[in-house]
């Protein structure tokens, strides 16, 4: 039987970046599978939202409800509404651990489908520090069309040596 | 290369059922994978059984969040693994991985429900146990109430270690 786990795509930064785009992404998959390894050049802190879009939409298609733990309490928040992208992790920053990256895996499950499009992120961020972050979110692109693009959005932007692994995944 | 993560069968409803369940299925994986993207028409909350088991012998432990608060909870010695599945015309997505489904261990579970609703909606994730030591070789999806409505899709996957 062929294997349906199928590298589509991947982006190892050799400078840094402000966005990472991965286009024409065949509509030959059931789902999409994205693997990253990010780290933010945004100094002062010890991470920054890493954002997403599709297609380069219009309107207000982005929404998102988070649950994050921090090591010491878990709170939960939602966005609704958003416009231009929607922010679905963290990357570290320049204030973490040297040499330590943000690790995020997003599911994107039909999207070539004709509805709108849910999907999960989790991410986690341990750095050996006070404070690191793990996140799992629910999302929800309000959109009917074919995803053919997406973009991966820094604060700032992806140093190098950040990666970006896309996958398609077939159901037969 | 081998193959080595393999759809083992998919649904996709053209009308409402009340359960779904892929059953026969076979030792020759080392890990189960099952991704559920649910549309419903009434909120319910979904029963994750293995071998049509009904007795109380599954437990979980699950870490919520709504948009506005966090939490997290724990049933033992129950009759399913229950994760909350939330009304929602637009679809969702729950993803359900089983480790060692075939081995002659307890059976644990690893499953991440995602559901926002733009303005509602809940992310949670739960680690399950099912206290039996025989293969699985049926994962049954039911409903507290309700029906999954047409478009629900449902895809087994099978994955190997080598």
């Amino acid at each position: 039987m062929a294997n349906t786990y199928t590298l589509i795509a991947s982006n190892t930064l050799s400078s840094s970046a402000a966005s990472v785009t991965f286009s024409a992404i065949p509509n030959t998959f059931t789902d999409l599978v994205l693997k990253m390894s990010t780290r933010d050049t945004a100094t002062t802190v010890i991470d920054r939202a890493t954002r997403i879009s599709f297609n380069s939409a219009g309107g207000t298609p982005y929404s998102q409800t988070e649950l994050q733990g921090d090591g010491a309490s878990a709170t939960s928040q939602r966005v609704s509404f958003q416009a231009t992208n929607i922010e679905f992790g963290r990357s570290t920053a320049a204030s973490a651990t040297s040499n330590t990256f943000a690790n995020i895996e997003l599911y994107i499950p039909n999207y070539a489908g004709s509805t709108n499009k849910p999907f999960s992120s989790f991410s986690v961020a341990e750095t050996n520090g006070t404070t690191a972050r793990i996140r799992a979110v629910a999302l929800l692109f309000s959109n009917t069309n074919v995803i053919s693009s997406l973009t991966l959005t820094a604060d700032t932007a992806f140093i190098a040596d950040s990666s970006f692994f896309l996958y398609g995944i077939k159901n037969s | 290369m081998p193959a080595t993560y393999e759809p083992i069968a998919t649904t996709t409803l053209s009308g409402t059922a009340s359960a779904i369940s892929f059953s026969s299925i076979s030792n020759t994986y080392t890990d189960l994978r099952l991704i559920l993207v649910p549309v419903m028409t009434a909120a319910a909350n979904l029963y994750l059984r293995f071998n049509s088991d009904t007795g109380t012998n599954y437990s979980y432990t699950y870490v919520y969040g709504d948009g506005a608060a966090a939490g997290s909870g724990r049933l033992t010695s129950f009759s399913r693994i229950q994760p909350y599945v939330g009304l929602s015309t637009t679809p969702t997505l729950v993803e359900i991985d089983i480790f060692s489904y075939a081995g002659s261990t307890n059976k644990s579970v690893l499953m991440r429900q995602s559901r926002d609703l733009n303005g509602s909606g809940s992310t949670n994730s739960l680690v399950g146990l099912w206290r039996n030591t025989t293969a699985i070789t049926t994962v049954n999806l039911d409903l507290s109430t309700s029906t999954f409505a047409s478009g629900t899709t449902a895809t087994l996957y099978g994955i190997k270690s080598a």
